[in-house]
Order: structure tokens, then sequence, then C-alpha cells
């Protein structure tokens, strides 16, 4: 069924058919409408789940770390500050290997406030252990949620569904809520390994000596850098489990295909703008008006940024002449994130093509097309060092 | 940049409906074979009854450009005093529609080489009997007969859709009334 409806009531409506069992969420602008949508559902009926409404984010994720020990299926969302917020439990879930949900409608950080649309939020957050998923328009949100399920219940590692706030999270666009029993069949109920129970009473995460040693059972369990090398590896790991099941999702609902990064206009490009969420669909009008100038012009959206998908990044740009990387953050005193991680990421190309950094979009600064435009041509003709602002005005 | 597009800014007060009206068209023009169609509401710090904006963009083909509208090919304002506090014109293509709600005829304004529409839509829903500050159908059935875009049935269908348990019968009858009611000025 075709609705149109806005980027939150995707998310809600994909948290919906996941069926999760517990939501527990503090309300932030722009996150806000997805949670009272999420609490209409439940208010009517319509999702058999508990709705716990905490008294901070921090509390919203630590419930839904006590729902996961449990075995059940959470969900919590959140934006900028409220992330921020529940980073130490960020840390925790994905220590304690918990297959948590949650949305993240992306906001520029306070101070000083702002409630518009950069990627800060998440970026900042990228070193906590969850795999961090964007998505660039309705359809992937909804999409992407219910998949999310299914690679974090597969790996036991939390993920992330960031999409941009207010550009998505508040506009309205159409797309397609999927069939309840199709997604059933896609994404069974969760069957944790283990879970807490009264009967069967243990500890979780208790204090870990540096070195590895003997457990109640007398077996050798992991110490806290074996726990830490196998997060790694299994993060590594849910690369190949992102595409196993963007496959499945892709054999029974027909969307998707491109879970790392989805290019346009790529196959014959000398230059390749890369961006992450809703900004490389607009980059496609752009792509397309430069082609017209004989400019041999692609752009790539990154899916997936945690864990990095080095080796699809080398596979589409190895034989780009320039690569352009447009961001909404800054690691302050260096250069974008993202830029850094590509660099890094071509750094053995036989070929390795100059890599370009914008920022823009900062605190919900307007991304005028025509500045897109002025940009990848400049980037296409000349060398200039990095980062340059878009639509900064000083 | 695109061709395609048919941009249409939409001028409310905060907690008029423009977003509602805006959306109801939307479905509207989704349904009626406009695969594009995005909503952008504008947020800033509105309150009740301050100006606000919203940009409607549809098109036969998925739209990629979410930002909001410079230059719109059509405004729709759904209070004429408004037209007192916000420069509606601002980026209106040459030969563009502007429809007001308003008690005056459309002859009444003038604006250089644009195509002006009015209806007295406060009126119109009045006598309806809906209650007073709920305009926006009303608007709908205005927009329908100056764009001539979409047909009047898959609009009030969309209208039934949306206010389904809220009076939907009011309101469709509020915006086939704008319809008829709706005065042309001539294009100068």
């Amino acid at each position: 069924m075709h609705v149109i409806e806005s980027g939150n009531v995707a998310a809600a409506n994909g948290v919906k058919l996941a069926r999760a069992h517990v939501v527990a969420a503090y309300p932030i602008t722009p996150q806000t409408p997805l949670t009272e949508k999420l609490s209409e559902f439940v208010d009517a009926g319509e999702m058999d789940a508990e709705y716990i409404p905490v008294e901070s984010e921090h509390s919203a994720l630590s419930v839904c770390i006590a729902a996961s020990s449990a075995g059940s299926r959470p969900f919590t969302a959140t934006s900028a500050n409220g992330l921020l917020y529940m980073s130490e439990q960020l840390h925790w879930a994905a220590g304690a290997r918990l297959p948590i949900v949650m949305c993240v409608v992306n906001r520029g950080i306070g101070a000083p406030w702002t409630v518009w649309n950069d990627q800060q939020d998440a970026f900042s957050q990228r070193d906590a252990g969850w795999v961090q998923l964007f998505a660039c328009d309705h359809q992937q949100i909804i999409d992407t949620v219910i998949q999310a399920y299914a690679i974090a219940e597969t790996v036991s590692i939390p993920v992330m569904v960031c999409y941009d706030g207010y550009i998505l999270s508040h506009t309205y666009m159409p797309f397609e809520i999927p069939d309840s029993d199709t997604v059933d069949g896609f994404l069974p109920a969760f069957s944790p390994e283990y879970a807490l129970n009264p009967a069967k009473p243990c500890n979780l995460n208790t204090v870990t000596l540096p070195d590895i040693r003997p457990d109640v059972r007398g077996d050798t369990a992991p110490g806290y850098m074996e726990i830490r090398h196998n997060l790694h590896t299994d993060m590594r790991e849910a690369l190949n489990v992102i595409k196993t099941v963007d496959e499945k999702f892709y054999s029974i609902f027909g969307r998707g295909g491109h879970c790392f990064i989805e290019p346009y206009n790529c196959e014959d490009a000398e230059y390749i703008a890369v961006c992450i969420g809703s900004l490389s669909y607009q980059l496609r009008d752009v792509v397309d008006a430069l082609r017209q100038d004989r400019i041999k012009i692609g752009v790539c959206g990154l899916r997936v940024y945690r864990p990095f998908p080095d080796e699809a990044i080398r596979e589409t740009f190895k034989s780009a002449k320039g690569i352009i990387v447009l961001e909404k953050a800054l690691s302050y005193g260096y250069e974008g994130a993202l830029y850094a991680d590509i660099k890094a990421a071509l750094y053995d190309c036989d070929n390795r093509p100059f890599i370009h950094n914008y920022i823009l979009g900062l605190g919900g600064r307007e991304i005028k097309t025509q500045q897109l435009l002025d940009a990848l041509r400049q980037s296409c003709t000349i060398d200039i060092p990095v980062p340059q602002w878009i639509g900064l005005k000083m | 940049m695109r061709e395609d597009i048919i941009q249409i800014r939409w001028h409310g007060r905060g907690g008029q409906g423009a977003i509602t009206a805006a959306k109801i068209v939307a479905s509207a023009a989704f349904s009626s074979g406009f695969a594009g169609v995005v909503m952008t509401p504008t947020f800033g710090t509105e309150r009740r009854g301050a100006p606000v904006l919203t940009s409607l963009k549809i098109s036969k083909h998925k739209i990629n450009d979410l930002s909001p509208i410079t230059e719109p090919d059509m405004v729709v304002v759904f209070d004429h005093l408004l037209l007192k506090e916000v420069d509606v014109t601002n980026g209106l293509k040459e030969g563009g529609i502007i429809m007001i709600n308003s008690p005056r005829p459309a002859a009444d304004y003038s604006y250089k080489g644009m195509n002006v529409f009015t209806s007295d839509i406060n009126s119109v829903a009045s006598s309806v009997g809906l209650p007073p500050g709920i305009i926006n159908t009303g608007v709908i059935g205005l927009f329908a007969k100056a764009t001539g875009l979409l047909d009047l049935e898959p609009l009030l269908q969309a209208i039934n859709i949306e206010f389904e348990g809220r009076n939907p019968e009011k309101n469709i009858e509020a915006a086939r009334l704008a319809y008829e009611n709706t005065m042309i000025g001539e294009s100068r």
C-alpha cells in the first residue's frame, strides 16, 4: 500500500511491522512525531508492545538494554543532544552485544541550540560500536528499519538507522508500506541465544580483568581485550550480513540491491561525488546538469558508515580521476571524518584519485542546488585546498 | 534546474491547516499519476496565527531536491490579510498563478503578469456549517478550479480519506462550493 506521509511516520511503520515489543523514548525535535506515532499505534492496539515513557534519553536506552537482555525486541529513537545524553549507554549496548535498533533523526548539536539538520550527532558516535545505516528517502527509512532488526539479531550488535532531520523526517513523500505477513516471513520472531531468566540467575557484564581467567564453570573466559577484539571482528563480519540481508530483502520486496553504496551515473564517471543521506539524491539533479556540459560525473550515496564498506569504496572509486566528498559534519581541527575515512580506504589503490572535501548544511543551512553545481564544477576543474565550505557567509 | 516539476507554495497562518491541505493535494496528485510528490513544510519558530509556508512539488518523475521552493509556478494564500505581511509573489514565475482566500473579487487585485483567482472561503466554510477557521478544504476547491492541474474528484476523495471521522462531508462540500465560487481575474 502506498501512502504519502512524513519520514517519521515511515520509520514508525517500519517499527510496527518489525513487531518491536518495547518502545522507550524521550521526545526531542525532530524525532518527536516518530515516537508520538508509535504511542498512537500502541494505544490503538495496532502494535502489541509496551510503550515506556521515560524521563531522559539515558533512561530510554537503559530500558532498551534491559528489554533486550530479557530477550525482547526493543526500539528507541532520538536526535542530537538526546543521542549524546545516551552516549554512555550506547557503548554499553554495543559491549553487551544487544541487538537494539534505534532511529537517529539527524540534527545539529548545541551549543548553540539548533533544531535543524546536520549529521554531526551520528558521526560523533561513530566509534561506539554500533552499526550505522543511513537512509536517503522514506522508502529507505521504512525498509532499513525492518532490515536493521535482521542485521542486529544476526550479529548481536545494535544498529542505528539515521535519516536527515526535517529534510526527511518532516517532509511528505510517497512510499510503500509492505504487507505485514510478508515482513513476518522476512523477519521471524526474535529467539535470543540466551536471555535473562529468573529461574537461572546469572551475572552479565561484570568487572572484567585485564587478562583472561577461568569463569565460574572453570572454562577460560575472554578478558576485556578479547571481548573488544570479538566486537571488531563481528563488526567486520556485519558487512557480509548487511549484504545477505539486503539480498534477501530484494528477493522478497524487489527493493534494495545497493546496501553499501548507491551509485548514480557512475559507470563511466571520471569524477564521483560522495555523501551520506538525502543530499545524495539532491546531487543526482546536479550530476544530470553537469553531464549536459559533457562532464563525466556521477554521485554515490553511502548507506553504511560503520562498519566502513572500504572494499566497496575501492571497487567503486578505483578508476575515477577525482572524488568529491560532501559532509554535514566535521572533525574540528582536521577535516571531514568521512573524507578522512575515504582517503584512507583509497591509500592502497594503484591509481589514487584526487579527493576534495566540502563541508555544508551545518545546523540546517540551506543547500542550494546551484551551490552544489558550482562546487562540483570547480572540483572537476581545479585543485583546491580542503576542506572547502559551501554556503558559508563570512 | 529540472523543468518537469510544478512548484506550489502555500502561505497560511499557524493553525490554518496549510500543511494538511498541501498533503491532500499531494495525495490526489499521486493517485492521478504524478509519481513524484514532495511536500516540505518550512519550519522555524512558528506560532499559531503567525505566517507559515509549505512547499509542494509535483512531477511525473521522482523528485530528488527536497529544498524549499524559491521560484514557484503558483502560490496559494490562505488569508488575504497575509498579503500585507508577506511578499507572497517573491520568486513567482512570469505568468504564475496566485490563489487568494478573499471576500474581494479577483479583479480587485493587480499583480503584473500574473493570474489571480479568489474565492470567499470563510463564507463558504461557514455556509456548510464548518467551525470558524476551518478553511483548508475550501482552499483545495479554489486550487482545483484555478490550476486545472487535478480533477476535483480525486481531490474530494483525498479529503474524504484525510478527514475520516472528522466531518468529511462538510469539508467536501466546502471544497465543492469554493470550486464553484472561484472568481477569475484578468491576466495583466
